[in-house]
């Protein structure tokens, strides 16, 4: 079907890129401002930006995904789009009234030119925003970088607008998750709040993107970040940023601006990386780790062993994101699998590529960036099959016409439930992980068992 | 009942209470949860389908991210449609101009691919920063020999219906170099039918079994060559919204085909399309195989569908769609299982669209212009809607309600055109209105629990 039209020998290409392995800076934004409680995400630029955004959340989350747009037309685009949205404060408060508004750019607007903190101030000055209402504004144009850095931009936008340094330290650790999905927000909750570590972490779209059906629509659902939360991070101990690409940028400003320390440590997916992410927490909260966590860790250790000779020496080829990529490569070499591709979109830069060679081994094949595509991961996979392929939804063709299992990862997922409701980070989240990678491999070993070779006990 | 902005309220109509004419064609207001989208996505969507084009989307990397594959139209072959192609544009090419690129980009991927066509589509950032697509396009057309076509398509130059419009001039373009193949007196062109779930090859085989010949269908299962002769088939049929009307127009200005307007949702409206073609070319046989083929489908599809309206008799439904025409045909359909529509919008409509929907509504139904959620979730609720048909940003929104859903925008998975489609309708509105889910949505618990609330939330 479709990847007949891949071919095999690989073809410099050097101004295409063919099916996409990453979207645009605003969806990251997006996702990022549904973190903050009662926030209304706002995309300066045209309609067709907004709709498709909010179109790609709602197929990945399966839930209402609200966003407001500037409407630009022909005439926003010649004059500015300043009018536009100050129109846009007026109805937005008006009718849906929020506490927050977070604004993104869109390529768009960013190309006219639009001066956000600037329109926003005269919005103030003009008492075009009613008291006690914020608005918070990142710049996040698709032509540099992708949903990660657009979630990255939102997330220091929080920081400029709200973290304050009032000079008395609360106590808390601040965490500052990578683009992830709400389940694993709620996990990386569930661990420091286990140990009986004070923490302020957000975004968070716990509760928000995975709401429950209580037979009301609800403009705000109930989850997010306070405002009075991420103005206190300012006063934080430390804050740790989980995924080097989603939080370095918003875990330094926090540091140039107020002050605290910021340490930038791998999604905890697997075992080593969620250990560290617990010691680190032991350390600077100065708790201790409670028999309940080391009973997960247990139980993941536990299946690992007892399921080692099935993962043992196969092989995965991963393409998605790149801070959940690390997480992935530590889980799968943990379960002793060999790694031979690592594609992202997301431009991650030559640390990205040490760590990974670092993790999985010099001859493992690590692109990021325009041309590291869904079409190239294809020709990798084309060439030395994998026993496993670990990827967001459109792997599917690719898996479906080489005859490899598939574990779904990463975003977006349009096409399988869970991932919004069940973690893939802590000891937990890597039982559900494996869980899922050893379901792969030994459905296949069922499948293709000989009859005489079928067996009852695995 | 909520607020409604005040530049909207002229966009929302009480049937039976108001007397004003509906406003429509508006840009959203700046600031609203608006449902619509661009000039690009309803070029793309119509020639998405063409199958054995290629289609390169010149732009940052999400127009094209957000349209790769998500609609669903079959081919019976070639699948080069549903490919991701994109110029990626960097901040580089945002300041220097991108046409570089995108010569590079299209002679890569014709030279790869040797295509039948090509279309090009401009969005937004293109129109702002000026590039000469045309000549881009005419150049690579001239170097390899093969169609290329700029479909102008930048977003914000106003609406989805604009898009369908640069969509139809790029397809005009493809016509009329096709004079050799014969063609049969008794053809049609199918326009505006995409393929969804195979609607097309339902529709295809109706007409071969009245014994007409369909040269094209545009732009469903589509493929060029098709289209090269379409400008010598003796009628055009154009079924829903307002995607192909003006292709349409322009065939029958340049080559002089006659159309007709039709639908293929419902039985009266497939009924209707039938036999309006037929007539068109008053031939016995043809009218005999017409007549045949009706009282064939509908004798074998009414007893079908008296299941399912046995239990969906009283309930009322809710339609928000993106053409208005689709609206209509939903109304209908809706009344052949016992339904009745309560809210019904669209995000196209034109005026006359509206007029005729408050002919065929009742008293008391809201109708609706380009509406977001907040209003439509509140016209659901204030009406006591037990259904909601919609698209993909509608569907959760009903299941958070608590009420059963139906797809009829490009999701839909099963077919609903012709009277094959009437059946997977009437399952799919039936199992989604009686499923066991709702017994645990805590709004009806309440609901059962005071009546008197009458199911308020
Ligand atoms: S114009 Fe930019 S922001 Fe809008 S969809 Fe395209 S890539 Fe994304
Ligand atoms: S950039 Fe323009 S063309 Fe692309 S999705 Fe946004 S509105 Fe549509």
């Amino acid at each position: 079907m479709l990847l007949r039209h891949t071919p095999e020998t690989l073809v410099e290409r050097s101004a295409l890129t063919v099916n996409p392995a990453k979207t645009c800076q605003p969806v990251g934004a997006m996702y990022a401002a549904l973190g903050i409680h009662k926030c209304m995400p706002h995309s300066h630029g045209s309609q067709g930006c907004c709709a498709y955004h909010r179109s790609a959340l709602t197929r990945h989350y399966k839930d209402p995904i609200m966003a407001t747009t500037s409407s630009f037309t022909e005439g926003a685009s010649v004059f500015g789009g300043q009018a536009n949205i100050l129109e846009a404060f007026a109805n937005i408060f008006n009718l849906y009234d929020p506490d927050i508004v977070a604004v993104h750019t869109t390529c768009l607007s960013e190309t006219i030119g639009d001066d956000l903190p600037q329109i926003i101030n005269k919005a103030i000055t003009e008492n075009k925003i009613p008291p006690g209402k914020t608005v918070i504004a990142a710049s996040t144009p698709s032509f540099k970088g992708s949903h990660i850095t657009g979630y990255s931009n939102m997330v220091s936008a929080m920081i400029k607008y709200f973290a304050r340094n009032t000079g008395k330290k609360n106590g808390c650790v601040n965490l500052i998750p990578t683009f992830i999905e709400p389940s694993d927000m709620a996990e990386i909750k569930h661990i420091a709040e286990s140990m009986g570590a004070k923490y302020i972490m957000f975004p968070d779209t716990s509760d928000v993107v995975n709401g429950p059906m209580d037979g009301k629509f609800r403009m705000y659902p109930k989850g997010g970040a306070t405002k009075e939360e991420i103005a206190s991070s300012g006063d934080s101990i430390l804050t740790i940023g989980l995924g080097r690409t989603g939080t370095l940028e918003p875990a330094k400003l926090l540091d140039t601006h107020c002050k605290v320390p910021a340490e930038i440590i791998d999604l905890p997916i697997g075992i080593t990386a969620t250990d560290e992410f617990v010691d680190l927490i032991r350390k600077t909260a100065g708790v201790s780790v409670p028999e309940e966590i080391l009973l997960e860790r247990g139980q993941l250790v536990d299946v690992l062993c007892d399921m080692n000779q099935y993962t043992y020496g196969k092989k995965a080829s991963l393409v998605g994101d790149p801070d959940i990529l690390v997480g992935l490569v530590r889980l799968c070499r943990e379960a002793g699998m060999e790694i031979l591709h690592v594609v992202s979109g997301t431009k991650a830069g030559p640390k990205f590529e040490r760590k990974i060679k670092e993790l999985a081994g010099e001859k493992t094949i690590v692109k990021t960036g325009a041309q590291a595509d869904m079409f190239y991961f294809h020709q990798l996979v084309k060439n030395d099959k994998p026993d496993l392929i670990l990827g967001n939804t459109y792997c599917k063709y690719i898996a479906r016409d080489m005859d490899i299992p598939l574990v779904r990862t990463g975003f977006p997922i349009y096409d399988r439930v869970g991932h919004s409701y069940f973690p893939i980070v802590g000891y937990r989240g890597g039982l559900r992980l494996l869980e899922k990678i050893l379901d792969a491999l030994m459905d296949r070993i069922d499948r293709d068992a000989s009859e005489e070779k079928v067996e009852l006990v695995m | 009942m909520i607020g409604i902005l005040e530049e909207r309220k002229l966009q929302v109509f009480e049937n039976g209470k108001d007397s004003y004419g509906i406003e429509c064609g508006k840009s959203s207001a700046a600031g609203s949860v608006s449902q619509r989208a661009c000039v690009f996505c309803g070029s793309r969507v119509v020639l998405y389908p063409i199958a054995d084009a290629l289609h390169l989307i010149h732009g940052p990397i999400g127009c094209a991210a957000y349209t790769w594959d998500i609609r669903g139209s079959m081919s019976s072959g070639p699948e080069l449609h549903r490919m991701s192609f994109s110029t990626d544009l960097q901040e580089r090419e945002v300041v220097y101009g991108g046409e570089k690129k995108l010569y590079a980009a299209l002679t890569e991927l014709i030279a790869e691919y040797r295509p039948k066509a090509a279309f090009v589509y401009s969005t937004c950032i293109v129109g702002l920063i000026g590039d000469d697509v045309e000549s881009v396009c005419r150049r690579v057309e001239r170097e390899t020999g093969i169609r290329v076509l700029p479909v102008h398509s930048e977003g914000f130059k106003g609406t989805k219906k604009d898009g369908y419009k640069a969509a139809c001039d790029a397809v005009f373009k493809l016509m009329g170099t096709d004079d050799e193949t014969p063609v049969s007196p008794f053809s049609i062109n199918i326009l505006g039918e995409f393929n969804l779930a195979g609607e097309t090859w339902i529709i295809k085989d109706y007409y071969r079994r009245m014994g007409i010949e369909v040269v094209s269908c545009i732009t469903g299962d589509g493929r060029v060559d098709e289209i090269a002769r379409a400008h010598r088939a003796k009628l055009n049929v154009v079924q829903c919204s307002g995607s192909m009307t003006s292709l349409a127009k322009t065939m029958k200005d340049e080559y002089g085909i006659p159309f007709i307007r039709v639908s293929y949702f419902g039985i009266e409206d497939m009924t209707k399309a039938l036999y309006d073609v037929a007539a068109r070319f008053d031939d016995e046989l043809i009218t005999r195989n017409t007549i045949d083929l009706v009282s064939d489908e509908v004798g074998r599809l009414l007893p079908r569908l008296e299941k399912y309206r046995a239990n969906l008799i009283g309930k009322k439904a809710a339609i928000y769609v993106g053409g208005s025409f689709k609206s209509f045909s939903l109304v209908k359909a809706l009344r052949h299982l016992g339904m009745e529509t309560v809210v019904v919008g669209s995000q196209t409509g034109s005026a006359e669209d509206y007029e005729y929907l408050k002919e065929i509504t009742k008293e008391g139904t809201i109708i609706c212009d380009d509406t977001n959620p907040l209003e439509l979730s509140s016209f659901i609720l204030n009406k006591g809607a037990d259904l909601l048909i919609g698209g993909v940003k509608e569907r959760p929104i009903a299941y958070k309600m608590g009420i059963a859903f139906c797809d009829h925008n490009h999701e839909r998975k099963e077919a609903l055109a012709g009277y094959e489609g009437m059946i997977n309708f009437a399952r799919e509105v039936h199992d989604s209105v009686t499923s066991p889910v709702w017994k645990f949505s805590p709004a009806r618990i309440r609901a059962r629990i005071s009546p008197d609330q009458g199911g308020a939330i």
